[in-house]
């Protein structure tokens, strides 16, 4: 009962990291139809920037600031420069995810040449040893913090959609770009916004993991891909799907670990996604898309 | 300007005696290269060779029938390391090499059963979730992988006293040959009309009698035997292999190979095999330039340049045979 508990706590603050990735994911998706697969990587560049503050003694709120703006930066330049030049040249959906691909593998490079591929570890606050007890549980810190930062993040992302005018605006453009443009909504505008909201929620995730990995170019590879089955197993067109499927995957992965084996703990992800597509394509909270001919 | 004239004349590979003159001079310069050539560009010249197989296969899959898969590296493990068992086991080199493509092709079914109900961002996601389950599966299943020392390949034995470099030359020259030659018939027959149709709206495609169940899993299966027959050359060539070799970065740099040698083209498929052969060897004191060479050069050909650079070869050729109109 006490390991059952404490390892649902370790997969629970897991998942809200998880559910982090996946809500920016999860964003874009619904406002483009793009599956950005360079979410890891800007997240990755932002939290380099942040390390490099750090380790040049400037505070922790200063470099976190700085590099949610690096991240959010790098996500509307992609968008304006890149994604609107390419659909002005009538690039396809499937070619948009492709350039993603390319942004992704640019940003890639650009860090490893910047940084170094040399594992370093984030000069981070708050620390993972100290602990704190309560009840059968044992909790350190980081992943208190990582938990209260997941909440905050996933709640402030649901005041900005649900309850601002822009949010309304985002939510037009999500279910119908022709009619919102018709309607005077600025959609460039907007959908520059979802992406640089998308990328910063992915920066968030990537400065609270880093503590807990090391920090090398590819650190973010694999919270990534877990983001993306949180995402498809909560559903790719919905927000509320894309925290509850994160922290379904958190969990099950971290009982998975516990009970079964370590070593394919990792491979659960994948073998959820495959088994959720098959089974429900649309994701536990999704809705289908409909298509004409 | 040439003026077709009869059916026969159209199917003809090479229509004029000038382009049949080139084409020799090409076969030649490609037959006599290992001769001319130090050893270290014959070995490269190999990698090219294989390499053009397997982005052949993947272009059938993404460039005609349209079903991104970024699993790649699935397939390619899978028949690398089922031919390491099967030669191993003493199978001689053809047989173990179809039986790699075999075994892969049959994962490729496998695989193409999901593709039935997913399209677009969900196939890729779901073939990346396999290009990743099938690493950590080889890398933490000793048994299969031969675990950290991995599995050595006996070399090949040359005949006619060639050197080993130049008879692995020319072995994969034949099987690039082979496989170049079936994938020209292949695309040009029903069953490639059929894949296209698919790609280009499988609903209509649906309506107008093609099987999609049939043809998507064919596709997926052709394909992944390409990949596998890939995977299987590049272990020979190796001599060695381990689970690391095979990862999510190979994928990308088939798939990157596709989208930069041109899509849905099979003279594209041996330029961007080219390409993503010569671009790491040339930036050999920059590795980490690599990735930004590719991604820079994936956003500017799909800004500027659709078809890759194939497409800019047709153009090239356009213009010339113009000249000096245009």
């Amino acid at each position: 009962m006490e390991k059952l508990l404490q390892y649902s706590f370790t997969g629970l603050a897991a998942g809200s990291l998880y559910a982090l990735v996946a809500l920016g994911i999860v964003l874009i998706y619904r406002s483009t139809r793009v599956l950005n697969f360079a979410h890891a990587d800007i997240a990755t560049l932002a939290t380099f920037v942040s390390f490099s503050l750090l380790t040049n003694e400037y505070s922790f709120p200063v470099a976190l600031g700085l590099s949610l703006l690096t991240g959010a930066a790098v996500g509307i330049a992609f968008y304006f420069v890149v994604l609107v030049r390419a659909q002005r040249e009538g690039a396809n959906l499937l070619g948009m995810v492709i350039l993603t691909l390319g942004l992704a593998l640019v940003i890639q490079g650009g860090v490893v040449w910047q940084w170094g591929a040399e594992p370093v570890s984030l000069p981070f606050p708050i620390s993972d040893t100290k602990t704190y007890k309560v009840g059968l549980v044992v909790m350190s810190q980081l992943a208190l913090a990582t938990l209260a930062a997941g909440l905050v993040g996933s709640l402030l992302l649901y005041l900005l959609v649900q309850k601002t005018r822009l949010g309304l605006a985002m939510r037009a453009t999500s279910e119908n770009v022709m009619a919102a443009q018709t309607l005077g909504i600025p959609t460039r505008m907007v959908l520059s916004v979802s992406w640089g909201v998308a990328s910063a929620l992915g920066v968030v995730a990537g400065i609270f993991l880093a503590p807990a990995l090391l920090l090398d170019p590819f650190f973010m590879l694999d919270p990534f891909l877990k983001g993306f089955a949180a995402a498809v197993l909560g559903g790719l067109n919905s927000l509320p799907g894309a925290v509850v499927g994160a922290l379904l995957l958190g969990v099950a992965e971290s009982l998975t670990g516990a009970y079964l084996t370590i070593q394919f703990k990792n491979t659960l992800a994948f073998v959820i996604i495959i088994v959720v597509l098959l089974l429900r394509p649309e994701g536990l909270l999704g809705k289908e898309f409909k298509e004409r001919v | 300007m040439d003026l077709v004239e009869s059916y026969a004349e159209d199917l003809r590979f090479a229509r004029r005696p000038f382009t049949r003159a080139l084409l020799g001079l090409l076969l030649l310069a490609v037959a006599a290269f290992p001769w001319v050539a130090p050893d270290y560009m014959v070995f490269i010249a190999t990698l090219v060779a294989l390499y053009s197989i397997g982005v052949m296969g993947q272009n059938i899959l993404i460039g005609y029938t349209g079903q991104i898969s970024f699993g790649q590296a699935g397939f390619l493990a899978i028949g690398a390391f089922a031919f390491g068992h099967l030669r191993i086991w003493g199978a001689p080199f053809f047989l173990a090499l179809v039986g790699a493509g075999a075994i892969a092709a049959l994962a490729g079914v496998l695989v193409g059963f999901p593709s039935l109900r997913l399209k677009g961002p969900y196939l890729a996601i779901a073939t990346l979730g396999f290009g990743v389950a099938v690493y950590q599966i080889f890398v933490n299943w000793e048994v299969l992988s031969g675990g950290r020392s991995g599995l050595a390949i006996a070399k090949l034995k040359p005949i006619f006293g060639l050197s080993s470099t130049r008879y692995e030359y020319y072995v994969y020259l034949a099987l690039l040959a082979g496989f170049t030659l079936v994938t020209y018939n292949l695309v040009s027959s029903y069953v490639g009309r059929a894949f296209v149709a698919i790609r280009d709206s499988d609903i209509a495609a649906e309506v107008n009698g093609v099987n999609l169940t049939r043809y998507k899993l064919l596709s997926f299966a052709i394909s992944s035997f390409y990949t596998g027959v890939h995977g299987a050359l590049y272990a020979q060539v190796l001599g060695h292999i381990e689970p690391q070799i095979f990862n999510i970065g190979e994928s990308l740099t088939l798939f990157v190979a596709v989208i930069i040698g041109g899509v849905a083209s099979i003279e594209g498929s041996i330029l961007g095999a080219l390409f993503v052969i010569l671009v790491p060897k040339v930036f050999a004191n920059f590795r980490e330039m690599v990735p930004v060479v590719y991604g820079v050069t994936i956003l500017v050909v799909l800004i500027f340049e659709p078809l890759g650079l194939f497409g800019r070869w047709l153009k090239t050729r356009l213009y010339f045979q113009l000249w000096p109109f245009r």
